[in-house]
């Protein structure tokens, strides 16, 4: 039997701005069987979408195809003229998007959406691909699938809304399915989601499929065969097994390596490094702080705060997205002034707006965004970006100014000559050291770090949190570390605060709080993370934590305790009508929940 | 945005489609360049004084008063229409400038400290907009009497909402970007946030704007000056040229016609430049949408 897919010796060519053509894919061949799913893996520009959009003979704008075949049913498709190609999208190829909030029109219906390539390739009545739309939207879990179709995207949750685009790609019923980084945006709950929507899709439909991210961890779940794909070439390839367990290539385990180990083995990791004459001294406390967006009526996002950082300590904050962390580094920045709560800077009381602080104590407490692409104006020049922090709260002369860039630029790990380029220059892990640098040359106490590795490929992200405790180790800085990603707070903070729908659940060492973890919402997060392990996404939507709490959205409630509605222990009559008490555990670890510490701690044994 | 980007050499297609776009600008260009060196040396080029009576009938023809004729006075129609380009193209030029530091100044702050003095902003110029600008300028100068002063700030004041709206949406869309927010973070001024964070990454589309308000602002002295409220005379200016002469057509002579011709030369050749502008500015967008 032929397969499927062929692609046999594709070279792809790619043209920056003003330059010349390169190639970008060089030399690949694969194939994919009927009801195969194949996972593309590398770090980004490794060529592993240009390859993926060569099986449907789409190359990007400034790219074109410089040789190769791509046989689809023993049919060359790069041979096709344009008009040929059409009816082969969407239709017998499908693709999936990395963005679905992108990939979705905002102004038309969702059902409208998801129909659409039955409709324009006229391959059924509108009836009908309502009629299999509802059906899809039903096998997907889906809410409400009678009425879905006719919502607008903005009316649904982000986890929603990518399952969506798994039903609008099999909308037409296609033979191969593109899913290119489906999950990576989103929080390890709604990835798990996700992840286990399109396996049941890939499954139901007997599809075959391509699938293309950097996270070896969700392709162990969902992939029959691997491709490590480096610089448009293959570095290796087999069966999902000997690839997770037997990695051979260098690369590979250089992957591999980049994926930390779930938080169970090395939670309190961070612990260890804190110098304990130092941890008397806080300098910065948070105490009480709710706070909320909207000008007449406050919609709460944060409720009652508080948060303890000592110099030289790394305080994570975690939670899904919706949790209030964001808000929490704007509130302590003074970008969203509280409604009530004061915040603390080694001892005086900050006002809360921005405006109304002095010079001297903006200068301690800076931020770095989670988007290193937005957060550096792209008209200035590095050296500017850098340099203005200097010159505005140091009031540091020109020579003196661009001798410090350089040293910060050496500080973060970058070459000195990155001055003068223009941030569109480099690439995704370079903006996030140029922001770090930037933060870093106002020589803060505290440094709030909001989902700065969140947005980028696993090597590099795990090369960011590297020098950031490195970092650390020369300059003492303390840091708020905000992430949803469990793992690499785990193996970095020394305390670990748990947000959920603007409250603390669960506040404390990091060891304490994760080993064993006490509230049943840390223990979802926990077992969330996913594993470099074949059968973990099975196993884990067995659990209890999973049957009760993934597919839910962060709700933002007024009364009770706000994750009443997916706590496997919840108390009906008190826990969605009394405020959470705060427990204690033992000293400096508290835990938010109506149920006592003993009985948490026996639910730790049963599991 | 193309689905079919798969074409044997996407780089020639592009320059053929961008060179037809380029030879109407470098013509535009010229006709444009041509006007301005007109405007500057209007007194050299001039072979006549502006008010200088050359003949007793009205509409000479051409050849026996000047090159292009005589106007309705006998006086040359050469020489009116180039200190005409002076007056009109000279008189947008400072228009333009006024509007667009008042427009652009009053929009970014509007945009940045939101709140009360965004909506006290734009609330009054939707109520100034909301007057057909023509009547708005003939009552304004109609009670304060026809200066060119008054004619200058009536009509920049007016450019100044078109373009108000225009920098306050555009730096809406840039302030909400992470590093407007640093800026904030880091106790920076509102200044410095307009002119060093916001500004920069408005200037092609408000450079696209200027050359649209620019032939707005020639279209309506012209306009003003036709109905009798504009340049007054005996200064020469394309719109006035127009009404004066008006009757000449009814003589058979193209008196009228050719300052007619200057403003929509002028005017088109500025849309021309546009267009190729943001059709170049496009492109370079989604050059770098592609990095």
């Amino acid at each position: 039997m032929t397969a499927l897919l062929e692609i046999d010796d594709l070279w792809v060519e790619g043209r920056p701005p003003g330059g010349d053509f390169q190639s970008i894919v060089k030399g690949v061949s694969l194939s994919v069987n009927r009801g195969e799913v194949l996972a593309l893996i590398g770090e980004s520009g490794s060529g592993k979408s240009t390859i993926c959009l060569a099986a449907l003979a789409y190359a990007r704008p400034g790219c074109r195809f410089a040789g190769g075949k791509v046989l689809l049913e023993g049919q060359d498709i790069l041979a096709l003229e344009a008009e040929d190609r059409r009816p082969l999208r969407g239709a017998k190829v499908a693709y999936v998007a990395q963005s679905a909030a992108a990939a979705f029109n905002p102004a038309l219906t969702i059902g409208r959406q998801v129909t659409e390539v039955a409709r324009t390739h006229g391959l059924m009545s509108a009836a009908d691909a309502d009629r299999r739309a509802v059906e899809t939207y039903r096998s997907l879990d889906l809410p409400m699938p009678e009425q879905l179709g006719r919502l607008y995207p903005h009316q649904v949750s982000g986890g929603q809304l990518q399952r969506l685009m798994a039903a609008m790609a099999v909308s037409c019923d296609p033979m191969l399915l593109l899913l290119d980084e489906p999950t990576t945006a989103l929080d390890v709950t709604t990835q798990i989601e996700v992840l286990t929507a399109f396996k049941a899709v890939i499954k139901q439909h007997n599809s075959a499929a391509i699938y293309v991210t950097h996270d070896l961890s969700v392709v162990a779940q969902i992939a029959d065969r691997i491709i490590v794909l480096n610089d448009g070439m293959i570095m290796e390839q087999g069966t999902t097994q000997q690839i997770v367990e037997q990695p051979t290539h260098d690369y590979t385990k250089k992957l591999m390596m980049a994926v930390r180990p779930p938080p169970r083995s090395t939670a309190g990791g961070g612990t260890a490094r804190t110098d304990p004459s130092a941890s008397t001294a806080p300098v910065l406390e948070v105490r009480g702080i709710t706070a909320g967006y909207g000008r007449v009526k406050k919609k709460i996002v944060l409720r009652d705060v508080d948060l303890t950082v000592n110099s030289r300590q790394v305080v994570g904050v975690i939670g899904e997205s919706g949790c209030g962390k964001s808000t929490l580094a704007r509130v302590i920045s003074g970008l969203l002034p509280q409604v009530s709560g004061e915040i603390v800077h080694n001892g005086t009381v900050l006002a809360p707006a921005v405006e109304k602080r002095s010079k001297s104590e903006i200068q301690s407490i800076q931020i770095v965004f989670q988007m290193a692409d937005v957060a550096l104006n792209p008209r200035q020049r590095i050296r500017d970006i850098i340099g203005r922090p200097l010159e505005f709260y140091m009031n540091m002369g020109a020579a003196a100014r661009r001798e410090r860039v350089g040293e910060l630029l050496e500080l973060v790990e970058l070459p000195r000559e990155f001055a003068t380029r223009f941030p569109k220059e480099l690439s995704g892990g370079e903006k996030q050291r140029v922001n770090l640098a930037r933060a870093l040359a106002a020589e803060p106490d505290v440094i709030l770090c909001d989902e700065v590795a969140s947005s980028l490929d696993t090597v590099v992200g795990a090369a960011i949190i590297e020098l950031l405790k490195d970092l650390q180790e020369k300059l003492g800085v303390a840091y708020v570390f905000i992430s949803h990603d469990l793992s690499t707070v785990a193996s970095f903070a020394d305390e670990i605060m748990v947000l959920y729908a603007g409250r603390v659940v669960e506040r404390g060492p990091t060891m304490d709080v994760l080993s064993p973890p006490f509230h049943p919402y840390t223990r979802l997060l926990l077992s969330s993370v996913p594993e470099i392990r074949q059968g973990w996404l099975e196993d884990v939507m067995k659990t209890r934590e999973a049957i009760s709490g993934i597919s839910r959205e962060v709700e933002l409630t007024e009364v009770g305790c706000p994750f009443f509605a997916r706590c496997p222990l919840a108390i009906v009559g008190t826990c969605d009508t009394l405020p959470a008490p705060l427990q204690q555990t033992k000293v400096g670890h508290l835990v938010a929940c109506h149920r006592d510490i003993e009985d948490l701690a026996g639910e730790i044994i049963q599991h | 945005m193309t689905i079919d980007a798969q074409v044997p050499s996407p780089v020639r297609v592009d320059k053929s489609r961008g060179s037809g776009f380029q030879t109407a600008a470098w013509i535009a260009f010229t006709v444009l360049l041509f006007w301005m060196l007109v405007a500057l040396f209007a007194p050299l080029i001039a072979p006549y004084g502006q008010g200088e009576l050359l003949s007793d009938d009205s509409f000479a023809l051409a050849g026996d008063v000047g090159l292009l004729g005589g106007d309705y006075l006998g006086r040359d129609i050469l020489t009116r229409v180039v200190y005409g380009a002076q007056m009109t193209l000279g008189l947008a030029a400072i228009i333009t400038v006024i509007g667009f530091a008042v427009g652009i100044a009053l929009g970014f702050l509007a945009a940045v400290s939101g709140g009360i003095v965004d909506t006290v902003l734009s609330r009054s110029i939707d109520a100034v907009m909301a007057f057909p600008s023509i009547m708005l300028a003939l009552i304004v100068i109609a009670s304060l009497g026809t200066s060119l002063e008054v004619l200058v700030l009536t009509i920049a004041a007016i450019e100044a909402t078109r373009v108000f709206r225009v920098s306050r949406a555009l730096a809406m869309d840039i302030g909400v970007m992470d590093f407007v927010e640093v800026a904030r973070a880091r106790g920076e001024g509102l200044w410095w946030i307009m002119r060093r964070e916001i500004f920069p990454n408005a200037t092609g589309p408000l450079a696209a704007e200027v050359g649209i308000r620019f032939t707005y602002a020639i279209l309506f002295i012209s306009a003003l000056s036709f109905l009798g409220l504009g340049v007054q005379p005996p200064n020469a200016d394309w719109g006035s040229m127009v009404r004066e002469n008006l009757q000449g057509l009814l003589f058979g002579s193209f008196a009228p016609l050719i300052p007619a011709a200057a403003i929509a030369t002028v005017t088109f050749s500025i849309n021309l430049i546009v267009d190729w502008f943001l059709h170049k500015s496009n492109r370079d967008i989604s050059d770098e949408i592609l990095q």
